[in-house]
């Protein structure tokens, strides 16, 4: 058995990992509370949450219900929104390398959050606490949180009230900046930055990530003949 | 029970979207090419999160009190803080923000 509190005291993964489960983990108040109002029974709304998994997908699944869309084009919505999933789940792959039916678990807390703080460490055992301890955080809690909202409605308040959208909005700032070393760094940061601005009014939700995601591979396999020297002046 | 159907095809196909980034060959990974592909991506992948919270509603681009959170949050990276810190820092701004009445 890991000594929790321990682990707690000397990783910072996995300090990480848990805040921004307590963070992400309180929206799903707001979503179970949505997903009644979209139409859904109790049990449909709770599926999503244990089943999909995928924050932005789902709110896009009981949006285009709610807005009198086919349930068709709901589960287009929802996969178009989680086709980033599919790079996190690359960018993990090539960190943790999990086997077997840790594979399984780790595709399905594949999401923002379990893979920004992986990707946020250097030391290869913090990524794997943070990218756990993030995933399975989030995951009991927005499951937890959906179950209360579906039962409780709206009456708990919106999480907006609570700041927690800025609390996300400081948790991937706190992610990127250790990345922010050298002029290159920043240069990539700041033409995804704005590409995912351009991108926002013309693309469903869950798109401009990929664009931008795209515009930043593109830069590193134009310059990829540096590669070599950047490394060698680390 | 369309619905039904159409639920459990979006939880199957978002699984299975997860899983195919888990099945890339890792000989395609090793390489530096790919190394450095994949470290820009990284970043590039965190700056649009953050914009995304930052500035999105939807497909419209909102200001609000995430703005906020955002320069707290720059100014406490600035000062070096630690990153649950830097999370109760934006927490606070945007909920300040709300309770003043900015949107």
């Amino acid at each position: 058995m890991v000594n929790v509190r321990e682990l707690v005291r000397t990783s910072p993964a996995t300090r990480a990992g848990l805040s921004i489960a307590v963070a992400t983990g309180a929206y799903g108040v707001s979503f179970g509370a949505l997903g009644t109002a979209s139409g859904l029974g109790v049990l449909e709304v709770c599926l999503l949450s244990l089943l999909l998994f995928s924050g932005g997908s789902q709110f896009a699944f009981i949006g285009v219900l709610a807005g009198g869309g086919s349930p068709a084009s709901a589960a287009g919505a929802a996969t178009l929104l989680g086709l980033r999933n599919g790079v996190y789940g690359m960018q993990v792959n090539t960190l943790l390398q999990p086997r077997g039916w840790r594979r399984l678990a780790a595709a399905q807390v594949t999401i923002d959050e379990s893979t920004a703080i992986a990707l946020g460490q250097t030391d290869r055992v913090e990524q794997g606490r943070g990218f756990w301890t993030a995933g399975i955080g989030v995951f009991v809690l927005w499951n937890l949180m959906t179950l209360l909202g579906a039962l409780a409605g709206d009456a708990l308040g919106d999480p907006r009230q609570w700041g927690l959208d800025g609390a996300a909005v400081a948790a991937f700032l706190g992610l990127l900046w250790p990345r922010l070393r050298g002029r290159e760094p920043w240069a990539i940061a700041t033409v995804c930055a704005v590409v995912t601005v351009l991108a926002i009014p013309l693309v469903p939700p869950g798109i401009p990530i990929l664009v931008a995601a795209a515009v930043a591979a593109l830069v590193g396999w134009w310059g990829r003949d540096r590669a070599a020297e950047e490394v060698a002046a680390r | 029970m369309t619905v039904w159907l159409w639920l459990l095809a979006a939880c199957g196909l978002a699984f299975l979207t997860k899983l195919s980034g888990y099945l890339v060959p890792r000989r395609l990974l090793g390489s530096p090419a790919v190394v450095r592909v994949s470290g820009c991506m990284t970043i590039g992948l965190l700056a649009s999160l953050v914009t995304m919270n930052a500035v999105a509603d939807g497909q419209a681009l909102a200001l609000d009190s995430r703005l906020l959170a955002l320069g707290a949050a720059v100014v406490a990276l600035l000062l070096r803080a630690p990153f649950l810190l830097v999370v109760v820092v934006g927490a606070t701004a945007a909920a300040l923000g709300r309770l003043v009445g900015l949107p």
